[in-house]
């Protein structure tokens, strides 16, 4: 941070001219120390809602079981587990970005982690309900844990990757959770320190006595990176556990040894694409433009289009080993996928995940707020078609033609979905009134180094490669929060 | 002068704050501690502080985590209640591999963390022991005790050089009891 200059040649992390630490601390707490807008109160009522069907639904399942779905005797599988899948799958980028992206020395995670964070938890706790609703007795959910047998159970199967996922979604939840209320601890001190009355206690509380000594800071520094350091095997895991559920069985379509790279990838491309369907939106309602930059926008856009196309070679890699094992069942399930009643869902998986994430090759279409945050959706609505696919359409057509079915979702598989949608955006906004939504001490580590005015200060300082100064001016074209007047007379 | 416990230097810029603490260390005045809203790298040297051993407290809780987890999955599937499945072994450690991994991943990161909280004092419900309300928003704060160092205008005098936008002189230790 301080000492030497970073590269001219780096795109600014901070944008606008008169940024000071206050100012920092001033722009991320706006939300949360002020009345929320009309915006947050019209996404809160319609969340809330949703939240509201959710609550409806679940309790309907409880109450008379999953008959209450449209599973029958063929597919016993089917929008639970989509769903169960794909919010996973959505947590996953709240771990790469704090994580990984820590571990690799990436500076521009620091004001997209917390809320991605943040969402990972969120996105978990939708996930983990439907896990316990799935299991038609929800108030036998301990038997999943292994428990001496005066319990009513044997121990568990030790050789199931079920159970093997209960132990991996219960760590990833807790260590996530560790992990993002570890970080938030400064900044809760720094809302406390502001604060006066009863809203200085509550945040005293929370803030655990946070003092900001030169030791805490530096044992901080160290979990951090030590906690980076497992979770990022952790989050691997994760979702190579989850696809195991699938991979170790041995219906057609399901048993592929390609399973956990392909939905590791398929895990972080949709969680990009949720990170960057809640944060567009975040930047412009929460005025977070100097923050949230066009580069970090185009950065999350290039791991969308890497992790898209991984996705894109599994699938046809699938389809190849399909037919390249001569194996009849095998074939017959991925033909029957995209050409047999379900076509319909295998070609919209193609399109969403496949073919329109290209789209970001165009600089153009990158830069462009909209057309990135209407990609981000039709990724997850991709994403989502394919859990569908893998999980239904492998399981209506099984060994005997005449068991063969379809899958109709009922009001209650729908509701369901469409409530743990609603619980997820109800909890996400109420995390923006309460607490910071970047991490502001992380910020605040850029400004001296990366921030636009520190770069300007260098380039009038005068040392710099005029050709590189000159690059750096036309890197900056694609920020829509920078004034380009400011660079003309250089 | 004698009620005053600490002096405090409020810095704007944690540079200038740096460029401080070398001023009153060239001058042999010791200084209590540094509030600062963000971490400060290469402070610790500065200051004589020793790296931190949570690494090696984090490896312990790891392994704990791998040896408690082999040691439950091998009493309950290979001692207690052998299952048979196909006449395949009970012992099989490659299915034990999963579960071995997330608790040492469960166990490194929550005794890690529990240890970082009692090591550092931090603990739901805890007074926060502040001496400077901004220096969780955007002041580098050197704290010097002001009983051990008796010349307070030259330390005054040292602070301001060095940019202290602020010097002040606390009669109780933290000033966030009330």
């Amino acid at each position: 941070m301080s000492g030497h200059n970073e590269s001219i040649l780096r795109e600014p992390l901070i944008t606008g001219d008169n940024i000071t630490y206050a100012k920092i601390t001033d722009d991320i707490l706006m939300p949360v120390e002020n009345k929320p807008n009309k915006a947050w109160w019209i996404g809160f009522t319609f969340a809330s809602l949703g939240a509201l069907l959710w609550v409806v639904a679940v309790s309907y399942t409880f109450w008379n079981g999953i008959g209450a779905w449209g599973l029958n005797k063929t597919v016993g599988w089917a929008w639970d587990i989509t769903g169960f899948v794909w919010w996973v799958g959505i947590g996953h980028a709240g771990t790469l970005i704090s994580a990984v992206l820590l571990l690799f020395r990436q500076n521009w995670r620091n004001s997209i982690n917390r809320s991605a964070e943040a969402m990972t938890i969120f996105a978990v706790i939708c996930a983990a309900t439907y896990v316990v609703s799935h299991m038609g007795r929800p108030w036998l959910a301990y038997w999943v844990l292994p428990l001496p047998n005066q319990f009513g159970s044997l121990w568990v199967n030790f050789n199931s990757p079920l159970v093997w996922d209960m132990f991996a979604i219960s760590t990833y939840f807790s260590v996530s959770l560790l992990f993002w209320y570890t970080g938030l601890l400064p900044d809760i001190a720094t809302i406390r320190d502001r604060a006066v009355g009863t809203r200085r206690k509550i945040y005293s509380i929370f803030s655990f006595g946070w003092s900001g000594s030169v030791k805490t800071w530096q044992r901080f520094e160290a979990v951090s990176l030590i906690l980076a350091g497992i979770s990022t095997p952790l989050v691997l895991s994760v979702h190579t556990i989850v696809s195991m559920d699938f991979a170790t069985s041995v219906i057609p379509g399901w048993h592929t040894t390609i399973f956990p790279p392909y939905f590791v990838a398929g895990a972080i491309f949709s969680g990009f694409a949720m990170v960057l369907t809640l944060l567009l939106v975040a930047r412009k309602v929460l005025g977070l433009e100097n923050y949230i930059t066009m580069f970090h926008i185009e950065s999350m856009n290039k791991i969308i289009i890497l992790t898209g196309s991984i996705v894109g070679v599994a699938y046809l890699t699938e389809f190849f080993i399909a037919w390249y094992s001569g194996s009849e069942y095998e074939s017959y399930a991925f033909v029957n996928r995209s050409t047999g009643p379900y076509w319909w869902a295998y070609w919209m998986m193609m399109t969403c995940n496949v073919i329109s994430p290209q789209l970001l090759w165009f600089k153009k279409i990158r830069l462009s707020i909209k057309a990135t945050w209407i990609l981000s959706i039709v990724v997850n609505v991709g994403m989502w078609f394919e859990r569908f696919v893998i999980i239904v359409t492998s399981l209506h057509r099984d060994y005997i033609p005449s068991s063969w079915a379809m899958f109709y979702p009922t009001w209650v598989d729908i509701s369901v979905f469409v409530g743990s949608i609603g619980l997820f955006f109800t909890l996400f906004l109420l995390f923006l009134r309460v607490l910071p939504s970047i991490a502001i001490a992380e910020v605040k580590l850029l400004l001296k180094s990366a921030s636009e005015q520190a770069k300007m200060k260098q380039i009038k300082e005068g040392h710099e490669n005029k050709e590189y100064v000159a690059e750096y001016i036309e890197s900056l074209e694609k920020f829509d929060s920078v004034k380009q007047e400011d660079y003309a007379k250089i | 002068m004698s009620d005053i416990k600490y002096i405090l230097g409020s810095f704007g810029d944690p540079d200038e704050m740096m460029h401080g603490i070398e001023k009153l260390q060239e001058n042999n005045i010791s200084i209590y501690d540094v509030y600062t809203p963000m971490p400060i790298h290469g402070i610790e040297a500065k200051l004589g502080i020793k790296r931190s051993r949570i690494d090696i407290a984090a490896f312990c809780f790891g392994i704990t985590g791998t040896c408690c987890a082999f040691a439950l999955i091998y009493f309950c599937a290979v001692i207690d209640w052998r299952v048979n499945i196909g006449g395949k072994p009970s012992f099989a450690l490659p299915d034990f591999i999963p579960i071995m991994f997330e608790l040492t991943v469960l166990f490194c990161a929550f005794g890690m963390v529990l240890t970082y909280y009692a090591s550092t004092h931090l603990f739901p419900g805890r007074a926060p022991r502040v001496m400077d309300l901004r220096a969780t928003d955007d002041r580098f704060v050197i704290a010097v005790d002001a009983k051990d160092n008796a010349a307070h205008t030259v330390i005054d005098g040292l602070l301001k050089d060095a940019g202290a936008l602020e010097v002040k002189y606390n009669e109780r230790k933290y000033i966030s009891y009330e």
